[in-house]
């Protein structure tokens, strides 16, 4: 399916020659990569390469100390998270991130937050439109909740589902705010086999409708799958970058990520 | 549809059964509690659904009380100028409005303000501004007579059919204009908390990084609640100082907000109906007591209530009672099946 899209296009993302330093630690030494719109973007490198530092970067979360992130020609290094996810780029959170104490179906109420226009004096005055918008939210999250497969739970609070659905409900809610770009933080972390295997379906379902993902993971399995693109990160630099089976063959890869363990898989 | 009419069945119980009763003592005890709940009420759309701890709430509340108190006087203003400013008195729900545009303008830059400094220097930051606004009711002589306090404040007003308008001297009336305004502010409160900006409120308090990666303004929605909460502290301070008729700088005392702490906390907070429980438990409590125990019995009997509350039913009386509730329908729901089982076998 990637190979139908025209690979002169612009980007979707642009990250370029981002640099983060912590009062002295360089986190990120300087950083470009692009995302070709429609596609799965991977990134990937040893603890500490820097994967989540970029991701804050590019959705405010963190201020570089230089560099530029373009999303379709704005700059994002100036705006506020909550402006960015306004845009189209929406993030998950490594570690599992809900509203716990909510129910499952008002989380994903919630994430759609972005797609209503209901304010202070609308809602005090109970006006036609504010009602309207209401129901036409409620149904669209009954259809995220059957697309991730969490319509049986709308009703338990998020708080009480299992680790799995969780991080189901995590995907559900940044759908709800409606990406153009979702960035997924290690999303198979602690996941079993089977539901790492569920969750590689649903995250190709979110490309085919045309949401292009950036993806942080260490399941290489996952990784090699589902990619049509991996950018190769370590000490803060891009070593590598290009199709799965490129990656793979990588020497610098091999060696800087993946290390002894491959030779010794090889035999 | 029981749920429904519940509330407005509760509405009209509080508003017939104490003036079948007549008893102007009770009445005056359940006007003040009343107004004390309508600014736990307010607390509760902060500390209970945004999450954010303000214990300088008493701080709005004895704004819209001078504030009110003053416009309702008339006063003037040495500016340094060299004529003062001078304001005769203006009508009593001019001034009443006033208090409450005042309290929410100051609820405005507290809410600025929050999101600058957040925890526990944000707790030190309302306790210090309540304080202040205490030292400035207290020594700006010229302008809030000091501790002399202000008095002879004018009653609210109303126009009855069969009246014309009259002057809010009596309890009974009094008493009802509390109950109307509590009303109001719970319809208010619970339309808001309802809707994507109440949403928006809860998504601040239960994972603020989430809400701001969904694209929520968080800043924005936390300005919008407190300045909400702010004027509605601000009105029950315009009820208190036209029911009281005089007002000191004591109003701006820290016990108070404890008070409405107690209120919110022990009744449920972030559940709409939780100020109102822990309001009329906590709030009528010490006058029950008054006349059965010594003082210093009171306050420890109080003291212990609370702690045997908040021990018990951490989350506040109204979620335990509804959990109560839930429990007991799953229950019922459950021998029902069995029986049903059991007949079909």
């Amino acid at each position: 399916m990637s190979l139908a899209l025209d690979t002169t296009d612009a980007p979707i993302l642009e990250v370029r020659e981002v640099a983060v330093h912590f009062s002295g630690l360089i986190a990120i030494a300087s950083m470009s990569f692009a995302v070709p719109e429609g596609e799965i973007v991977s990134l990937i490198g040893p603890n500490g390469a820097g994967k989540t530092t970029a991701f804050n970067v590019i959705t405010g979360f963190l201020k570089p100390t230089g560099g530029k992130v373009l999303f379709r020609g704005t700059d994002l290094t100036r705006l506020s998270s909550n402006r960015i996810a306004g845009l189209g780029v929406v993030r998950t959170f490594q570690r599992t991130s809900i509203f716990a104490g909510c129910t499952v179906f008002d989380n994903v109420l919630t994430g759609m937050h972005r797609q209503g226009r209901a304010e202070t004096w609308g809602v005090l005055l109970r006006l036609a439109s504010v009602r309207a918008e209401t129901e036409r939210m409620r149904e669209a999250v009954a259809e995220i909740l059957a697309f991730v497969g969490l319509s049986h739970r709308a009703d338990e609070l998020a708080g009480n589902l299992a680790y799995g659905e969780q991080r189901l409900l995590g995907i559900a809610i940044a759908l709800a705010a409606d990406p153009k770009l979702l960035l997924l933080d290690e999303p198979a972390a602690g996941l079993n086999p089977s539901e790492t295997e569920a969750f590689m379906g649903v995250v190709q379902r979110i490309r085919d409708r045309g949401v292009t993902i950036l993806l942080v993971e260490h399941d290489m399995r996952m990784v090699m799958t589902i990619s049509d693109r991996v950018v190769v990160l370590n000490h803060g630099r891009i070593i590598a970058e290009g199709p799965p089976e490129v990656i793979r063959a990588n020497p610098d890869v091999i060696q800087a990520y993946l290390g002894q363990g491959v030779k010794h898989a090889k035999g | 549809m029981t749920t429904r009419l519940l509330p407005w069945l509760f509405v009209l119980v509080m508003a017939v059964g104490p003036l079948w009763l007549g008893d102007q003592y009770i009445l005056y005890v359940l006007t003040s509690t009343g107004i004390f709940i309508i600014g736990a009420m307010s607390l509760n759309l902060l500390l209970g659904y945004t999450g954010q701890l303000s214990l300088g709430h008493i701080a709005f509340f004895g704004i819209g009380a001078y504030t009110s108190a003053l416009l309702s006087l008339g006063f003037d203003l040495d500016l340094g100028g060299a004529e003062p400013f001078v304001l005769g008195p203006q009508p009593v729900w001019v001034a009443f409005l006033g208090g409450i545009l005042v309290a929410a303008l100051f609820g405005f830059l507290i809410g600025k303000l929050a999101f600058r400094v957040r925890g526990a220097y944000f707790v030190i930051v309302t306790i210090s501004f309540a304080q202040v606004m205490r030292m400035v009711a207290l020594n700006w002589v010229d302008l809030t007579e000091g501790p002399m306090a202000l008095n002879n404040i004018p009653p609210l007003s109303v126009w009855l059919p069969w009246d014309g308008v009259i002057p809010l001297y009596r309890k009974e009336y009094n008493y009802l204009l509390v109950l109307a305004v509590a009303v109001v502010c719970f319809l208010v409160i619970q339309r808001l908390v309802q809707s994507r900006v109440g949403r928006a409120l809860v998504a601040l308090r239960e994972n603020e990084s989430l809400a701001r990666s969904v694209g929520i303004d968080v800043t924005r929605y936390l300005v919008v609640a407190t300045v909400i909460a702010a004027g509605m502290a601000g009105a029950a301070g315009g009820l208190y100082t036209h029911y009281i008729r005089i007002v000191d700088p004591d109003v701006f005392m820290f016990i108070y907000t404890v008070t409405m702490v107690i209120m919110v906390v022990t009744g449920g907070k972030g559940t709409l109906a939780g100020p109102i429980v822990g309001g009329l438990a906590f709030g009528v409590l010490p006058e029950v007591l008054r006349e059965v125990a010594r003082p210093e019995v009171q306050w420890i009997i109080y003291g212990v209530a609370m702690i045997v509350v908040v021990f018990f039913l951490p989350q506040g009386i109204v979620p335990a009672v509804k959990n109560w509730f839930a429990g007991r329908r799953k229950r019922v729901a459950a021998t029902a099946l069995g029986l049903r089982k059991e007949t079909s076998a």
